[in-house]
């Protein structure tokens, strides 16, 4: 079968192309009619989940250090498996949210009162039945100042959480039409009673019941009889994490069969992937993006011409081909990329300009090497990064200076201390958290020291603007400040890369996260 | 003979007693001067303050060193290893199973790898100078010479990718059938004999042929013996010495040692455990598997040393 004509079929099954066009399409490829109809119940049958079996991740980022409590989740093992056993009030879809135990949702006119009704009849792995109740405990938990939650930052607006009846009424200190998104963080699994007596019992609503937890090692979860949306998820009877940090190890456990999936294939070894027979590779571009980052209060970053000038000698695109091989997309040195609903894509992308670059170093008055630090931790190639970095500057008349930092203590000694530095920014599901957590003035983590009251003060009126044009608008001009006059340097956005075994049917729909936004596990099912 | 000796190795110990205490100052001390702190550590990039300010209250990093020290001590003493930081378990739960994953590994690469290079060590020295020995410490220097985690990636390349004859991750787990536990370390089990093998042996090869060039031997030779029975008899006995030492240094390694080829098999032993802690500067961690490293490290030099008294007549009398 041609490969159009598989996808083709693919494409009907999943319900995004009709019967009647797909016949004409295999018409026209010379397909007879009952053939293509074979084909179709072919794909059809594929696309049906198929109840059973233990369908095992290798997965990179666990460490022995892991725990249950979703407030401490940080890495990838446990962000996975958080999916597989936690439930969610909502979640990211393709196109926007997806209710999961908020049956629907409203705000007040002026966005300051949410309020989520709580789905009926939904049992948690003690057999409990989730209430509003639990809800709000667990946001409690997780909004406490004494808390050291993950997700502590964006519940620092609540000001009021109720339970009445059904519904979970919240109330926030500011107006914020995108409480919702906040709301879908990995962080936020409804526990029973907030999980307050046993953070770390591993009981929620979802799909899998945690069997097996040996952080570092390896996680198992059983399907959980009751869960509410059996015809959706939870397909393998079982699902296993294994902790496998070493990509070598990975990709070799899926070769040989040992999981089904893996994450973070390393760019430079993706075509060597793409050669391995029944293993297919999954790109996914998200928000997260890998920076540069100059301190807009220390000298000599605190002039314009010196950053516009060492945002001008970036060569973007020599970076997306070297260090990510292709697999991502150059950045214009704002954090945005269209990845977001209210991306806007008519700001100009800045090219490398050497001549543009020299004028502005000169205009600065600056003169001498700038001193950049690195470090592998800051993302992967980060060093080699610096050292393209390195040569397109010397191009522009710029000497850069390159510190190699140990990785031990990079991010509490060099990130956010050191005026010029390597990181990277997993993103944000929405353009006001990513701006409030890094570019806002009294942002926890303005790593770029940007302190700019125009920009402060749009990012507040986009935050309780309800009209999304009108929010657009303001992003886009928010976009513009922070290009022509922030810290940033944004030369490229990461995609992520899985490699997923042919036996495993249902994987995609993923937004924003790497294996289906962790859902991969709870969603697909084996074939075979 | 009792007395004499029985001080001897009654001193050996207490002077490892000794030599343990010093060791835990020292893990203590160098934990204290890593950089960054846990707490920082623990939230990672996405730390807020409030949340780093109430870790450290809660993780008591406010007292002084030397009261941590003495308390951490006095838990040792008692076998409380103290809790970790990170994940609020007690270290010794979660710790046992590791160290235990661990010498099942050792164990196994000890029970093939001390026999075998052995057996080729007194082959090589058998036939000395021949295609024998030449061969045998040829392949030895080869395989001690690749790095563990290349040998480590060979072997899986071969015999799980291509063969698909054992898995390629090591992973074994509480309930395991034995059998599937056996089957699942035979890769890195097999890597870690490769890498100590030719220490041993040669170790084993050259002790001998020491030994070999002493006027008994040749006493051995003119009274008609054979080759084997004055290698077995005579010069085997009078090489153990030199033989258990580096016997000893090398169990130590594979106890001590295998961080990278439990990384490169996914196997949930101690280095991996260890790794993971000390990112986290997870400190209370760091001190316990150090100490149990070093009380593994001294414990086998002590019994070296002792098989080297009660093996060498000489050293029981000193002058």
């Amino acid at each position: 079968m041609s490969k159009e004509l598989e996808y083709l079929s693919r494409r009907v099954a999943a319900g995004k192309l009709s019967r009647r066009d797909f016949l004409g399409r295999a018409a026209a490829l010379g397909i007879t009619a009952p053939f293509a109809n074979t084909l179709l119940s072919t794909a059809a049958s594929a696309q049906e989940p198929v109840k059973g079996g233990i369908l095992k991740a290798g997965i990179q980022g666990g460490e022995a250090t892991n725990s249950l409590d979703p407030a401490t989740f940080l890495s990838q093992v446990p962000f996975n498996f958080g999916k597989c056993w936690g439930e969610y009030l909502v979640a990211l879809a393709e196109d926007g949210l997806e209710n999961r135990l908020a049956e629907e949702y409203g705000a007040s006119d002026d966005a300051k009162v949410w309020t989520f009704k709580i789905r009926q009849d939904v049992e948690f792995h003690n057999g409990k039945t989730v209430t509003a109740e639990d809800v709000v405990a667990t946001l409690e938990r997780h909004s406490n100042e004494d808390s050291k939650s993950g997700a502590l930052g964006i519940m620092r607006g609540i000001e009021g959480l109720k339970a009445d009846g059904r519904d979970v009424v919240i109330t926030l200190k500011e107006p914020n039409a995108d409480l919702p998104y906040l709301l879908a963080d990995y962080h936020l699994i409804i526990q029973p009673d907030g999980g307050k007596d046993n953070p770390a019992a591993g009981i929620s609503a979802g799909p899998y019941k945690v069997a097996v937890d040996e952080p570092g090692v390896r996680h198992v979860g059983e399907r959980f009889a009751n869960f509410w949306q059996a015809d959706q998820m939870g397909h393998a009877d079982q699902v296993e994490i294994i902790v496998i940090n070493d990509a070598t190890a990975r990709v070799s456990a899926l070769q040989g069969g040992q999981v089904h999936m893996i994450n973070r294939v390393e760019p430079k070894i993706v075509d060597l992937v793409k050669r391995v027979p029944n293993v297919e590779i999954k790109t996914l571009s998200g928000p997260g993006h890998y920076v540069f980052i100059m301190h807009c209060n220390t000298a000599p970053f605190d002039n314009n011409d010196l950053r516009m000038a060492l945002k001008l000698a970036m060569n973007r695109q020599e970076m997306v081909d070297k260090i990510l091989r292709g697999y991502g997309t150059a950045g214009n040195d704002f954090p945005i990329n269209a990845s977001y609903p209210l991306f806007a894509d008519d700001i100009e992308q800045r090219t490398f300009d050497p001549d543009k670059a020299k004028f502005h170093f000169q205009k600065s008055g600056h003169d001498g090497p700038v001193l950049l630090r690195t470090s592998d931790v800051a993302f992967p190639g980060a060093v080699d990064a610096a050292q393209l970095y390195q040569q397109s500057c010397a191009q522009a008349g710029i000497t850069i200076e390159i510190k190699r930092e140990p990785g031990d203590g990079y991010w509490s000694e060099v990130w956010n201390k050191q005026p010029f530095s390597t990181s990277y920014w997993g993103g944000r599901p929405t353009q006001d958290q990513m701006y409030s957590t890094a570019y806002l003035s009294t942002a926890d983590w303005n790593d770029t020291r940007f302190f700019n009251e125009r920009f402060d003060k749009l990012l507040l009126e986009a935050r309780a603007e309800l009209d999304q044009t009108k929010r657009k608008e303001l992003y886009r001009e928010m976009a513009l400040i922070v290009r022509d006059e922030g810290g940033l340097i944004c030369p490229m956005f990461n995609q992520y890369i899985d490699a997923v075994s042919d036996k495993v049917a249902g994987y995609g729909g993923g937004v924003n996260h790497e294996l289906m936004d962790g859902y991969a596990l709870a969603k697909c099912w084996l074939t075979a | 003979m009792s007395s004499p000796i029985l001080k001897l190795i009654a001193q050996r110990i207490a002077l490892g007693v000794l030599l343990l205490f010093a060791v835990s100052v020292l893990i203590f001390t160098g934990t204290q001067i890593l950089p960054g702190d846990v707490a920082q550590s623990i939230l990672g990039q996405s730390a807020t303050p409030e949340a780093l300010a109430n870790l450290r209250k809660e993780l008591g990093l406010n007292e002084p060193a030397v009261v941590r020290y003495f308390s951490w001590l006095g838990g040792v003493m008692t076998g409380d290893l103290g809790t970790a930081l990170t994940s609020r378990q007690e270290i010794t739960t979660t710790l046992m199973p590791r160290l235990w994953n661990t010498l099942f590994l050792a164990f196994w690469a000890a029970v093939v790898s001390v026999p075998l290079a052995i057996l080729l060590g007194l082959l090589a020295v058998r036939y000395r100078n021949g295609p024998i020995d030449k061969s045998i410490s040829g392949f030895a220097l080869a395989s001690t010479s690749l790095p563990e985690f290349f040998i480590g990636y060979l072997l899986i390349y071969f015999f799980a990718v291509k063969l698909q004859w054992f898995p390629s991750i090591s992973t074994v787990y509480d309930g395991m059938p034995f059998l599937d536990k056996l089957r699942a370390i035979v890769l890195p089990a097999t890597a870690l004999v490769l890498v100590v093998l030719a220490h041993m042996m040669r170790m084993t090869r050259a002790a001998i042929l020491n030994v070999m060039q002493s006027a008994y031997i040749e006493t051995a030779e003119l009274k008609g013996l054979s080759a084997l029975d004055i290698i077995r008899r005579h010069a085997f006995p009078n090489a153990i010495a030199p033989i258990v030492n580096v016997v000893m240094l090398n169990l130590a390694f594979l106890v001590v040692g295998v961080v990278v080829i439990e990384v490169i098999f996914v196997y949930p032993g101690m280095g991996q455990y260890l790794v993971d802690h000390v990112s986290k500067r997870d400190v209370p961690v760091v001190q316990a598997v150090g100490l149990i490293f070093a009380t593994v490290y001294i414990s086998l030099n002590i019994v070296a040393d002792i098989a080297a008294i009660v093996a060498n007549p000489r050293l029981r009398h000193p002058k």
